[in-house]
């Protein structure tokens, strides 16, 4: 598979009137033409932060570590994200090669501005086209998502769409651009489940007929193994855990992993007590020294876990996972 | 758990006056003669999509909005009150003995009070102790319950993580010594991780202090796992409602089968596309005649159409509201 974007030792820290904060420590990943990453962690994980990244989307306050590298494969090239100044250079990524969907779709549409005029728009943007061609392409598009009735949708505002319509119309907008990695932030979060099935499909359908890759975060482990190529895990700003969707699944190695395994609420097994990851995730303003995990990891060895921090093990040539209790070169 | 109801409603209706109607103002029936039982003690599931009427079910049985239509009691054994009519000192009674945990613990703490303020505010309000002596004991007596303990009390909210404010805003709920709680998906917010920790927390109340829940969720997984009953709204009507196993062994209504095929798969191997269902919920100032679910269920006929099934008591316990039910089970292997 050839890569798409690599992204390569990043750090990311934010000032802030309390100091520096770490948001993302050291992830480096790649993700290849035509394959879903799911991007999974808690709140404050830093998934968000890496994957805006990849966009140069995060606030002016961010800082870049000194060796962070994101080197997207465009048709042109390669081109050095964090790079990037302008706002000309940047096109070449937001919503060039790159689309973005959120979890909100009604807070990503201009509530004033109707659907076509803002497909149309951003078309315009990226390419050289015709008013008229631009709108045919965003009935297309809309048609293409399920859309019924696309051109009297085209000519409506956000708001006069349901939820499921609106996030519909969202990827539809980022499609259109052709981009050759989206990167969905929470798209079925907030979704009804039955809403949330037929975007899923849908988004599957996608991948399937536009060849692009995707980033997939969500919180929702359902959600990337029914999506999902390969699953990186991350915890307070480090990637502690990455492989094959079926391999993470159902052979987890690292004790964060298979805490939010054994946390989710199964439906095959109604007796089986809820066990949740013991204790809270600590505040980026005091992070833990050593393992970030450490402060609740069940499995924790001792002083190795709270001064040094773990570096990947190759469970096999697919599977990485950065834990004390998989020493390099040892049985994992 | 005992048998005797803690809240019975029957045909109870809560209609919103709207003001876009084509002909002057249009009513919009958000819960629609609705009939249920919660016993006392029970852990009792409330499931369907936004728009459903599960919220508006939830707030007008705390009189947070009101009845227009049908009757609710509630008996907690020292009072019973119809809460159709409740006002005056038996409304503010009521109020000590039913209490609300939302969903968001973010936007439902105060941030300029400290935590043991937030938790001592209802009791204060409610004038339920005589002095600042005997609040502080009560709240903290409630705060160790809730796993907080005397060094998060003179902190700020902004100071805690999700799970630890939703402790904070179940302890605040239970200060006032509810019989009655009424969670609106008050885990949606929280990680997975903690999630779960919240949930036992909830159990062990129900089972130390005797409390009754009415659990509104959208995830049939956590209601699976917490709830002794469970209730399925679609529309503002109730299409079916039995205890957890019996729904989730062998679910009667096509709607309550489609809300199960539609939770995504732990396992990457079943990437099936079983019976999801098409379209969405339709607008409740626009209902469909007849069945409200005909307009997506996959087992239509024409007199789905037309009539509108009723809730049928078939005797084991497990209600249900569509005409095709019996011959439904018949044909599909449970």
């Amino acid at each position: 598979m050839t890569a798409l974007i690599e992204v390569s030792n990043l750090t990311i820290r934010f000032r802030t009137d309390e100091g520096l904060v770490t948001a993302v420590e050291d992830v480096s990943f790649t993700l290849g033409k035509g394959e879903v990453m799911g991007l999974v962690g808690e709140s404050g994980s830093g998934k968000s932060v890496t994957a805006k990244a990849l966009m140069s989307l995060n606030a002016r306050n961010a800082v870049y570590g000194e060796d962070s590298r994101i080197t997207l494969h465009a048709d042109t090239g390669p081109v050095e994200v964090l790079k990037l100044k302008t706002a000309r250079e940047l096109k070449i990524v937001r919503g060039g090669a790159i689309s973005m969907i959120f979890q909100e779709p009604m807070a990503s549409f201009a509530p004033a501005i109707t659907i076509g005029r803002q497909m149309v728009e951003q078309l315009q943007l990226h390419g050289d086209m015709s008013k008229a061609r631009a709108k045919e392409i965003s009935v297309e598009m809309l048609d293409r998502v399920g859309i019924s009735d696309p051109a009297r949708r085209f000519d409506q505002y956000a708001f006069e769409l349901s939820g499921g319509m609106r996030q519909r119309a969202m990827i539809a907008m980022a499609l259109s651009t052709r981009p050759k990695l989206l990167i969905a932030d929470e798209p079925t979060t907030a979704l009804d489940v039955t809403i949330q099935a037929q975007v899923i499909d849908l988004m599957k359908d996608l991948v399937n007929e536009f060849h692009m890759g995707i980033v997939f975060i969500t919180h929702d482990l359902g959600v990337i193994a029914q999506t999902a190529d390969k699953v990186s895990v991350m915890y307070l700003g480090r990637l502690i855990e990455e492989g094959p969707v079926r391999e993470v699944i159902r052979n987890p190695k690292h004790p964060y992993t298979r805490g939010l395994i054994a946390a989710l609420p199964k439906l095959d097994d109604l007796d089986a007590p809820l066990t949740p990851v013991a204790g809270d995730i600590p505040s980026p303003l005091e992070r833990p020294a050593g393992c970030v995990f450490h402060t609740r990891c069940p499995k924790i060895l001792g002083e190795v876990c709270r001064t040094a921090l773990p570096g990947d093990t190759q469970v096999n040539p697919t599977h990485r996972v950065a834990c004390h209790l998989y020493p390099p070169g040892g049985p994992a | 758990m005992t048998d005797a109801p803690l809240i019975v409603t029957s045909d109870l209706s809560v209609g919103f006056r709207t003001g876009s109607g084509l002909f002057g103002k249009a009513l919009l029936k958000a819960v629609d003669h609705v009939s249920l039982d919660i016993r006392k003690g029970s852990f009792f599931g409330l499931v369907g999509e936004s728009g459903s009427g599960k919220t508006t079910l939830g707030r007008a049985l705390l009189k947070a909005v009101p009845m227009t239509g049908g009757t609710a009691r509630f008996r907690d054994g020292e009072v019973d009150y119809d809460l159709t009519t409740l006002s005056g000192p038996s409304l503010k009674d009521y109020r000590k003995r039913a209490q609300l945990i939302f969903q968001d613990p973010y936007a439902a703490l105060s941030p300029r009070m400290t935590v043991r303020d937030i938790i001592a505010e209802p009791l204060e309000v409610m004038g339920l102790t005589k002095t600042r002596e005997e609040t502080d004991a009560r709240v903290r007596a409630i705060a160790a319950k809730c796993r907080l303990n005397l060094e998060h009390l003179r902190r700020f909210p902004h100071a805690f993580s999700g799970g630890q404010r939703q402790r904070i805003s179940i302890a605040r709920a239970l200060v006032s010594g509810p019989k009655f709680i009424v969670a609106d998906e008050s885990v949606a917010a929280l990680d997975v991780s903690i999630q779960a920790d919240v949930l036992n927390l909830l159990k062990e109340l129900q089972r130390d202090l005797q409390i009754t829940f009415l659990f509104i969720s959208h995830d049939l997984s956590v209601v699976a796992h917490t709830c002794d009953h469970v209730a399925v709204m679609y529309l503002g009507r109730l299409v079916e409602s039995a205890p957890t196993r019996r729904v989730f062994a062998a679910p009667r209504h096509p709607y309550t089968k489609a809300l199960f095929s539609a939770i995504p798969s732990l396992d990457p191997d079943d990437r099936g596309r079983g019976q999801k269902l098409t379209g969405e919920i339709p607008s409740p100032t626009n209902q469909p005649p007849g069945c409200k679910f005909h307009t997506r269920c996959p087992y239509t006929i024409a007199r789905c159409r037309t009539e509108e099934p009723a809730l049928e008591h078939p005797g084991d316990g497990h209600e249900v509201a569509c005409h095709r039910w019996r011959e439904l089970q018949e044909t599909t292997v449970a």
